[in-house]
């Protein structure tokens, strides 16, 4: 339970500056103000600013919606699609359709996310759409191999005998016992798909396959930062401390969900 | 075991022909015709037509598919678009930068994830356990490139006992290009270990739990002398997976960290290729790696077979 409080304050804490930044930032983040450049933190600019006297703590801020919206809409798009795919092989099992479900999921497995945003960067350019659709991409057979395990199980069950004896098809069936049933299995994957996204979009736009200036993001502050990093530490320390802190918090609260929902791996566990 | 073995090679060879169907075809849809690109705004109509010849592009794309994926083969990677060397050449020189790093870092993920996951696991939930995954908490959710510029700030900046960046080559001496390959390493390997330490932990203690290693304390085995004779063999299977799975990421990981240290490898010759829209040189490479991931994680697969008897039987 410690995990999922202290996991769940971190990521409300972020999810929370993310929201700010469409209301109130201490500063424009987009607004250059060279006298000021690459100042280590003070009362006035609390995280210090960037070599263009951009305020950092403000750029962090726009950058957590950066970060939070392209893992967000990524684990969407791994759950809109692996989901039903997933169910759709537990409900055939063995059957031509499980077979190319799983290999072609075997497949998706092969390109890692970073391989997939390489290709798409290559054809498309570099945006924050096309990072969205590579970890997507990526976050599709992690969604559908768990889904139909947990699904699998379930198929054997009474209360699913029961529904097929009164004539329901595989459709309804797996809609309304089986995807009720495995919904938790899927928040807590969920959490941590979150988790690695923000974890892959800092690193594809740390090397420029990411969002593009001037659109703040962690893994550009990074970037920008890396030749500087010997006179302005603190532009280098700051956005990777928001990155870490993040992923701690959804991955405490992905740990802390899991015990939540399953009793028994609480006791095995602690 | 044969008939185990021929089923899996085979679903090995149709695995790739699909990954090299879906990389060629991704990027055959390019916008942009390389050869307008080389020869700029101004170039002449037949200058174009001759040069779209000698790179191969005017087959059809059946055509020009079957003569990459047979070079391929043979070894035969092509020309590069820009550098008019041969493909293969180029991937060989950065091979020699990018595979020594992600063993490197296998290496070094095993030998501290082993160790860390078992001891905690054995004395679980002492300060030993509870250090343990705190630590590995944090090395799951720390940025590596992230954790690289610190360890470049610190040990290369500030301690001067590594250099910041480069690869001093292998002529060097191995310890010479050892030690230039050290700190990208440990940022590779850090998340990694962190990631099997963690597995090894709680498959061990899903093994110590069972009923087998009860009996092997009955009959009188400490719990040291069961957890190493006993359980370490049974808790290996999930580990082996993972230490499949992660040679993917190293190699896949190790294209963002050659950027941190500026390392000949083929990250940075997959990113220079892309902004010179060489994409022969992105084909290859990108094959090269999923080839890589799809043959790791077959030998992962025979493995688990010698590992586990019980395998062979099943799929």
């Amino acid at each position: 339970m410690r995990n999922l409080w202290l996991g769940g304050l971190l990521t409300a804490v972020f999810a929370g500056m993310a929201v700010l930044s469409f209301l109130w930032t201490p500063y424009d983040p987009t607004v250059l103000d060279i006298a000021n450049k690459i100042k280590a933190p003070t009362l006035a600019h609390p995280l210090g600013t960037d070599h263009f006297g951009r305020d950092i703590l403000s750029m962090i801020m726009v950058g957590a919606r950066t970060s939070i919206a392209v893992a967000l809409v990524a684990v969407g798009i791994g759950m809109a699609l692996g989901v039903p795919l997933g169910l759709m092989a537990a409900a055939r099992k063995g059957s031509l359709w499980d077979e190319v479900i799983m290999r072609g999921n075997d497949l998706v497995f092969a390109f890692p996310s970073l391989l997939i945003a390489i290709m798409i960067t290559a054809v498309f350019g570099a945006s924050a759409l096309n990072a969205i659709i590579a970890i997507g991409i990526f976050n599709i057979p992690v969604f559908a191999r768990l889904t139909r395990s947990g699904a699998l199980s379930l198929w054997s069950r009474e209360y699913v005998m029961a529904a097929r004896v009164a004539g329901k098809g595989a459709a309804r069936i797996s809609v309304e016992h089986i995807l009720p049933n495995v919904a938790n299995l899927l928040i807590v994957q969920g959490t941590i798909q979150f988790s690695l996204g923000i974890l892959a979009e800092a690193g594809l736009s740390y090397v420029g396959l990411g969002a593009q200036p001037p659109t703040a993001s962690w893994g550009r502050m990074l970037a920008d930062s890396q030749t500087m990093i010997s006179f302005a530490p603190h532009m280098a320390l700051f956005p990777g401390l928001a990155i870490l802190l993040t992923v701690l918090g959804l991955n405490l609260m992905g740990d802390g969900l899991r015990d939540l929902f399953d009793p028994k791996l609480r006791r095995a566990r602690s | 075991m044969l008939h185990y073995l021929l089923k899996r090679l085979a679903s090995l060879g149709l695995s790739l022909v699909v990954a090299s169907l879906v990389i060629f075809l991704t990027l055959e849809v390019v916008p942009g015709d390389p050869a307008a690109y080389m020869l700029g705004i101004n170039a002449q109509e037949d200058t174009l037509a001759a040069l779209r010849d000698e790179l191969g592009l005017n087959g059809s794309v059946a055509e020009r598919y079957l003569s990459w994926a047979g070079g391929l083969l043979v070894g035969d990677f092509g020309t590069s678009y820009t550098y008019r060397t041969p493909v293969a050449e180029m991937i060989g020189e950065r091979l020699w930068v990018s595979l020594p790093l992600a063993l490197y870092a296998l290496a070094l993920s095993t030998l501290i994830a082993f160790p860390a996951g078992i001891w905690a696991a054995s004395r679980r939930g002492s300060a030993v356990d509870v250090g343990v995954m705190g630590i590995t908490q944090l090395g799951v959710a720390i940025p590596n490139f992230w954790f690289a510029m610190l360890m470049v700030l610190i040990f290369a900046i500030n301690l001067r006992w590594f250099s910041a960046g480069g690869f001093v080559g292998w002529d060097a001496g191995f310890g010479a290009a050892l030690k230039s390959l050290t700190l990208p390493a440990v940022a590779l390997a850090l998340p990694q270990a962190s990631i099997l330490a963690r597995v090894m932990r709680s498959s061990l203690l899903d093994t110590l739990s069972e009923d087998f290693i009860r009996t092997a304390r009955a009959k009188g085995l400490s719990r040291g002398q069961a957890l190493r004779r006993h359980a370490l063999r049974n808790a290996l299977i999930p580990v082996l997976t993972i230490i499949g799975m992660q040679f993917s990421f190293l190699l896949a990981g190790a294209i963002i960290i050659e950027n941190v240290f500026f390392l000949p490898g083929l990250g940075r010759l997959v990113f220079q290729s892309i902004s010179a829209r060489d994409l022969i040189v992105v084909e290859s490479v990108v094959m090269l790696l999923v080839f890589a991931v799809i043959v790791v994680n077959f030998l992962v697969d025979l493995t688990y077979a010698i590992v586990d008897p019980r395998l062979r039987g099943r799929r």
